[in-house]
């Protein structure tokens, strides 16, 4: 072959993947909607928000439980692994010495490589029953599922955190430190505003991991299709929800389930575009 | 926050301050010493880069480090503000004296050391913060200025000396970032200068910078002469001998010699300085 055919053959296959790829999610965005849409005009998008419960064989389709279950979980594991994943984040970059800092990323990758069912697990025989015996019985909880989801979700945030932090380039820690500013004041006033953007994008892109996050909390939220009133009560999120009751699902049911995966579908996919964007301008000279 | 101690040193400096006359050769060595180095040894690792290096720096004067590539110049710069902390397995022994105080001591803040010894770098590296703010923020992290006229007194004083003022003062709220390399660079000098330090160190401040850039920041490193120390590594021979009134030639991490700039670049006692200032390596 010359080398010019390879070169095009090459190019060829290049191409077919990239498409491959981008015609999946539109297919898949497509397929989603489109089964959703007969539970739209069947009931209207409002039966959703106002129904007083989630009970599809009787025809009522109120999706408000499993939207603040998701939300309540995805926010309190954000809460946690936030803060959590920023601090390993300075940690490694600014405090760790040269040995512990490449211990620190295998640890990190280790966490993010981890199969979401063994943490579930780990939440379900450790985590649940703990809860259940000193906070408050059955222990399948937001709490419960917030705690695996915030473990989860911490590779995440503290990667992208330390990818933002590790690019800014030395020399800004060096201007500060040669002005007389302590490390942390340099940390604080310095090198986390000019990693802002790229924590932001980890924020965004853990919440997102955490909405869309099934099936560790499917087994430590305790699925009750309610709407919760505290950390203690069980819940059941939108993908749980899903995963439960596809199975059996028809008819309007089958469709009910459908929109509510397209929602977490679009909810997700607005969360990468802020990721994305909030990247880009980062980017920016 | 500047401690009582530091205070009082920065009154001792002021105390001790004297009139520049015009840069003969003589007023030079009038100067008072500023800085003293004593068996200063530094270690990366196990590799030795400096070998007992003794060294006085005089008060208002400028005093350049020059040698070829390697040779400890950058290496003894930091020293005099301790930036040699940062690096990791870095270890200096020996003593250098800011004033009376030695700044290798048990009981310095290098934190505090580096606000009254500045420095600017090779590369300008101005924050990604408007050009006030790049100004202000030592000041404001210091405590020097509790009201905003005060702060926009500092910011405009340190951009006029550092000859920035003119050129940015219609856009102080623009990004440091938009400046050209050269304005960068005097803006780098602006910052360092805004926390009022007693010395300013400059490693290569001109290597990033073209020819019409450079000549501006030499012009303005001769008039900062007038208020600090300055202590500047250059690999440019005719930039040590336009901008310093002391030269100091290192050489395989060795100071080989330290005199009055002329007499270094017209009458070298060592014949390894000869060598280089007349161009046989380097």
């Amino acid at each position: 072959m010359s080398r010019r055919a390879a070169d095009r053959l090459f190019r060829f296959s290049l191409r077919s993947a990239t498409l491959a790829a981008a015609l999946a999610l539109v297919f898949v965005t497509f397929f989603v909607g489109y089964e959703a849409l007969p539970a739209l005009q069947a009931a209207g998008a409002g039966a959703f928000l106002t129904d007083p419960s989630w009970h599809p064989a009787s025809g009522t389709f109120g999706l408000m439980p499993m939207v603040l279950g998701s939300l309540a979980v995805s926010l309190l594991a954000l809460v946690l692994a936030a803060p959590l994943g920023l601090g390993a984040a300075l940690f490694e970059n600014f405090y760790a010495p040269p040995v512990l800092r490449g211990l620190f990323q295998r640890a990190v990758e280790l966490l993010a490589g981890i199969p979401s069912v063994v943490y579930g697990l780990w939440g379900l025989v450790v985590l649940v029953p703990l809860i259940a015996k000193h906070l408050a019985a059955p222990g399948t909880s937001i709490l419960a599922a917030g705690l695996v989801l915030a473990i989860m979700i911490l590779p995440t945030m503290a990667l992208f955190s330390s990818a933002a932090l590790g690019a800014i380039p030395a020399e800004q820690y060096r201007a500060a430190s040669a002005l007389g500013l302590s490390k942390w004041t340099a940390l604080r006033t310095v090198l986390l505003p000019a990693a802002g953007r790229g924590i932001m994008t980890g924020l965004f892109l853990s919440f997102a991991r955490a909405l869309g996050e099934t099936m560790a909390v499917l087994m430590v939220a305790g699925n009750v299709p309610q709407l919760p009133s505290s950390l203690l009560d069980p819940v059941r999120t939108l993908t749980a929800n899903i995963a439960l009751e596809m199975a059996y699902a028809t008819g309007a049911h089958r469709h009910a389930l459908f929109f509510s995966g397209f929602l977490v579908m679009a909810v997700t996919l607005l969360l990468v575009t802020l990721a994305g964007r909030s990247e880009k301008k980062e980017a920016r000279p | 926050m500047k401690t009582a101690q530091a205070e009082s040193q920065t009154a001792t400096n002021g105390a001790t301050m004297t009139p520049v006359e015009k840069a003969s050769p003589q007023a030079a060595e009038t100067h008072p010493v500023k800085m003293t180095a004593r068996k200063v040894n530094v270690f990366y690792g196990a590799k030795q880069a400096l070998f007992d290096v003794d060294l006085e720096i005089r008060d208002n004067a400028v005093t350049a480090l020059i040698g070829p590539s390697g040779c400890g110049k950058s290496t003894f710069l930091r020293c005099l503000n301790r930036m040699n902390d940062v690096i990791d397995n870095c270890r200096v022994s020996g003593e250098i004296r800011l004033g009376d105080t030695n700044i290798y001591g048990a009981h310095i803040d290098p934190v505090l050391l580096r606000a009254r010894v500045g420095m600017v770098f090779q590369k300008p590296n101005p924050f990604p913060k408007s050009i006030y703010e790049n100004i202000a923020y030592g000041p404001r992290i210091h405590g020097m200025a509790e009201r905003r006229a005060q702060m926009d007194e500092i910011v405009e004083t340190s951009l006029r000396k550092a000859a920035l003022w003119d050129e940015v003062k219609d856009r102080l709220q623009e990004p440091g970032t938009g400046l050209s390399g050269g304005q960068q660079q005097r803006l780098c000098i602006a910052r360092a200068i805004a926390v009022n330090p007693e010395v300013i160190l400059m490693d290569e401040p001109c290597s990033a910078l073209d020819p019409i850039a450079t000549a501006r920041v030499e012009e303005l490193i001769d008039e900062l002469r007038e208020n600090y120390t300055i202590v500047i590594v250059t690999h440019s021979m005719q930039q040590a001998a336009r901008v310093s009134q002391r030269t100091a030639f290192f050489h395989l991490g060795n100071l080989v010699e330290e005199d009055e700039t002329d007499q270094i670049f017209t009458n070298p006692r060592d014949k390894r300085t000869q060598d280089y200032i007349t161009g046989r390596f380097g």
